[in-house]
């Protein structure tokens, strides 16, 4: 422990300190925390949903009340929980695993999170209110248009989606300047953790995707507030525009989910399988084509449109070119444990899962890839098991077996080995119960978003399977609440590095100190914690020199990560919390009416202005550290 | 353990252009905003595949604002050019003339905007044209409006909050890039929204 650098980059203690923070690792626990929250509360209104599914018939939950649950629970899962929570781990790891003092633009890094919460709590409070959105997750017009959704439920689909995808956007940029500038000397990009280089493949797909559901809910609020006609086929508008912009931003959507989940797979296979991981080139090569494919799939969500024939067969071919980089991927982990000494904790536990489920999925995607099997199938439960095999598999297991693998580097304390294996036996055993059957109901005609079914169809015993296996998945969630706050508690001490791996941030106390390295390391190898100790040439192994009495980080250039300045980061601030507290009423305001954009945007232009305003103080305290150019 | 060390102690606290960090924030951002502009031309080709004739109901807007506007537009790279260059040599003085000398075609520019609003021959509210046209002018508008006020917070700042850091110099320079961006992405959309309706 440095006393001079933990005062300098420690957050204020206090409330106020509170909303003041800025550290990457408080800000990263806070939307891993805040998105798992989202997580159980989507989860809550999936259980709802199984309970009313359980039996034919059944008068639990009515239509209306049905459509909001199923519309909230996609939404908060895809919007709230899938795409933040792989963000929040991204900036917790990514400043440890690059050997780096802080994260790029911590305030705006603060701002975003703010934005990302009270987006989310304005979606669970309207659901609260009866305002909850109703037209699914994608909120596809003409049925979210003026003229057959009245009221505010669509509008706050629509404003939730300009929260979540600013908050994204930007920490998208604040996880890519990272990753390009703050890298510990010698980190060729050549020299990236897996880890990183999927992190920052995820970034640079959300800059170029997320643009588009923005433009559209937008246009769809246009539309609702003051009647302009894009989606509006009696003025020149059309509705399928609104599926082609939607679709643009989901697909890729669902790939910036999975991604972070190959990242876990490619951080805790290796650390697993006691060796370092085979074929770094072909990982890094799969991750950015299946970043650039995955821009070429939107059309398969709508084969049950009146798109061109060629059109479809092209985005079929598409569909199935995609496989071809995530079997690539799926190899080289098979030959790295193949080769390895494995060990099984419950974090591998769940890697190994991945296999088995995300193939599952995989194989039902082919299927549905095809234009005459996904006619028969579109909109029934068959799409449903095969989104939730697809999405559990690739994200949530890694994710679950990431969170095991890293809670000791988080708290300082291992998670229990005992619980954690019971935890993954009711899960998996719960998501095969739950979902499996799924694929029959749909095959035999079960349409998806029904609130109910006749009892002569024949569906409920597999219903009443999925809802038993939900109520597994329900006990194995608590079990893992439970797991994780008596570890936080009670758990044994983690030290270091507790199971050996091969990467930065395991190099500094568990958990990290607020500047995370005494002396920034200085990297000459992939896995710098498994690079043999020689007594070699007169190579440094650590950065001295940055200043202790300010925020001082090394800047590097992005290729080899030559060292290039030394940039002083801001103190923490109130205004990134202000701004975005002047900024969420401007976004609510203006789904009520227009000029909230006028007068809401005044005390926005005010707390950004005094958020760029220096400080005479920390000026001067700069100045005294500058070296000009 | 024998630690050699990295002494970075000598090196610069700034530096400009790609090497800054302020840079790829910028780049990232222009990424974002640029993917917003391609799709919403997207979308006016898409509305405009779909329509029996284009504009549907409207005349194209009016040349003469809009012109202008391109003719201001392209003027004003020459202060932002210029403010650029003198903020990577480290003239604060030289910095001071070339922000008020961007902020004030940044003025004239939203001036002639706002006029340009009062003759594009339609109402966003008309049909899916009108609602096209005014979607792609107010995006770019939004942008203009918001660089501009962000020239004149740094201008204030070198005018009232002196003694600043150096990397603030960095700051001018970037806020000039941003600028640009702003010119070049204009040209296609005005290309879009006078001209080639004219031309089919």
């Amino acid at each position: 422990m440095n006393p001079v650098l933990e005062q300098t980059w420690r957050d204020p203690p206090g409330l106020l300190g509170t909303l003041l923070a800025i550290d990457h690792k408080t800000i990263g626990k806070r939307y891993i925390v805040t998105a798992f929250c989202f997580f159980v509360a989507a989860g809550v209104l999936a259980a709802l949903m199984r309970l009313q599914l359980a039996r034919a018939e059944s008068t639990l939950i009515g239509p209306d009340l049905y459509n909001q649950l199923f519309t909230t629970h996609g939404t908060a899962m895809m919007f709230l929980f899938a795409v933040p929570v792989m963000q929040g781990m991204a900036i917790y790891l990514v400043p440890l695993m690059v050997g780096a003092r802080a994260i790029a633009f911590p305030r705006m890094n603060a701002f975003a999170y703010w934005i990302y919460l009270f987006g989310g709590l304005f979606l669970f409070i309207s659901l609260l209110l009866d305002i909850g959105p109703d037209n699914g997750w994608f909120s596809y017009v003409p049925l979210a248009g003026p003229q057959y959704a009245p009221g505010k439920r669509a509008d706050v689909w629509a404003q939730m989606i300009t929260f979540t995808e600013l908050s994204g956007l930007l920490a998208a940029i604040v996880i890519i300047a990272t990753i390009f500038k703050l890298r510990a000397p010698g980190m060729t990009l050549a020299r990236l953790p897996l880890f990183c280089w999927a992190m920052l493949v995820t970034q640079f797909m959300i800059l170029f995707a997320m643009p588009a559901v923005m433009l559209a809910s937008t246009a769809l609020i246009l539309d609702r507030l003051v009647s302009t006609h894009f989606y509006n086929p009696a003025e020149g508008g059309d509705a399928l525009l609104w599926q082609h912009l939607f679709w643009f931003f989901a697909h890729p959507e669902v790939y910036f989910i999975f991604i972070p989940g190959l990242a876990f797979m490619s951080s805790i296979i290796p650390t697993f399988s006691r060796r370092p991981i085979y074929g770094y080139p072909a990982i890094v090569l799969s991750l950015t084509s299946t970043a650039f494919l995955s821009f070429g799939l939107w059309v398969h969500h709508m084969f049950a449109t009146h798109i061109p024939d060629l059109g479809k067969s092209f985005f079929t071919a598409a569909s199935m070119m995609i496989a071809i980089p995530t079997a690539i991927q799926i190899f080289c982990w098979i030959a790295t444990m193949w080769t390895g000494r494995l060990y099984v904790r419950t974090p591998m536990l769940f890697s190994l899962a991945f296999f088995f489920i995300l193939v599952l999925g995989g194989l039902t995607g082919i299927m549905v890839a095809s234009v005459p099997l996904d006619l028969q199938l579109h909109d029934t439960y068959f799409v449903v098991a095969h989104l939730h095999y697809v999405l559990l598999g690739g994200a949530v297991f890694p994710l679950f077996g990431a969170w095991y693998y890293w809670f000791p580097k988080i708290t300082g304390r291992m998670m229990s080995e005992r619980l954690g294996r019971w935890q993954f036996w009711l899960f998996f055993i719960g998501f095969n119960v739950a979902f499996y059957p799924m694929h029959h109901l749909g095959l035999q005609g079960m349409p998806r978003r029904v609130y109910t079914y006749p009892a002569g169809m024949g569906w409920q015993p597999l219903n009443m399977l999925a809802t038993a296996g939900a109520v597994l998945i329900v006990v194995s969630v608590l079990l893992f609440i439970i797991n994780a706050v008596r570890s936080y508690r009670n758990g044994a001490l983690a030290g270091e590095s507790p199971w050996g791996s091969g990467t930065l941030e395991w190099a500094t106390a568990s958990p990290p100190p607020a500047y995370n390295y005494d002396r920034p390391p200085v990297v000459r190898a992939r896995d710098p914690l498994w690079e043999p100790i020689t007594e070699a040439p007169a190579e440094p192994t650590q950065v001295v020199g940055l200043a202790e009495r300010v925020r001082e980080v090394l800047v590097t250039t992005v290729l080899d990560a030559l060292p290039s300045h030394r940039l002083v980061f801001p103190d923490p601030s109130i205004w990134p919390f202000l701004s975005a507290v002047t900024l969420t009423v401007l976004f609510i305001g203006s789904i009520f009416t227009p000029w909230a954009v006028v007068w809401g945007g005044i005390p926005v232009a005010i707390a950004v202005t005094l958020w760029f305003w220096p400080k005479r103080a920390e000026t001067v305290e700069h100045l005294a550290v500058e070296k000009r150019p | 353990m024998n630690h050699r060390s990295l002494d970075v102690s000598a090196l610069p606290s700034y530096k400009f252009s790609h090497a800054s960090l302020m840079w790829w924030g910028l780049m990232g951002l222009i990424a974002i905003e640029g993917t917003a502009f391609a799709l919403a031309a997207a979308m006016y080709f898409y509305l405009w595949s779909q329509a029996p004739q284009w504009p549907l109901k409207s005349l194209p807007p009016d040349l003469r604002w809009g012109t202008l506007n391109v003719v201001i537009l392209l003027a004003s790279v020459w202060p932002n050019h210029w403010t650029k260059r003198v903020a990577e040599q480290g003239d604060e003085a030289k910095m001071k003339i070339g922000l008020v000398l961007c902020a004030v075609f940044g003025v004239a520019l939203i001036v002639v905007r706002a006029l340009e609003f009062t003759t594009l021959n339609c109402r966003w509210d008309t049909d899916a044209y009108g609602s096209i046209v005014w979607l792609l002018i107010g995006l770019h508008t939004t942008h203009v409006l918001t660089d501009v006020y962000d020239t004149i917070v740094l201008a204030a700042l070198f005018f009232f909050s002196a003694p600043l850091e150096g990397r603030r110099h960095v700051d001018v320079s970037e806020n000039s890039m941003y600028w640009y961006f702003v010119v070049w992405s204009w040209l296609p959309i005005y290309a879009l929204i006078y001209l080639m309706p004219r031309l089919s």
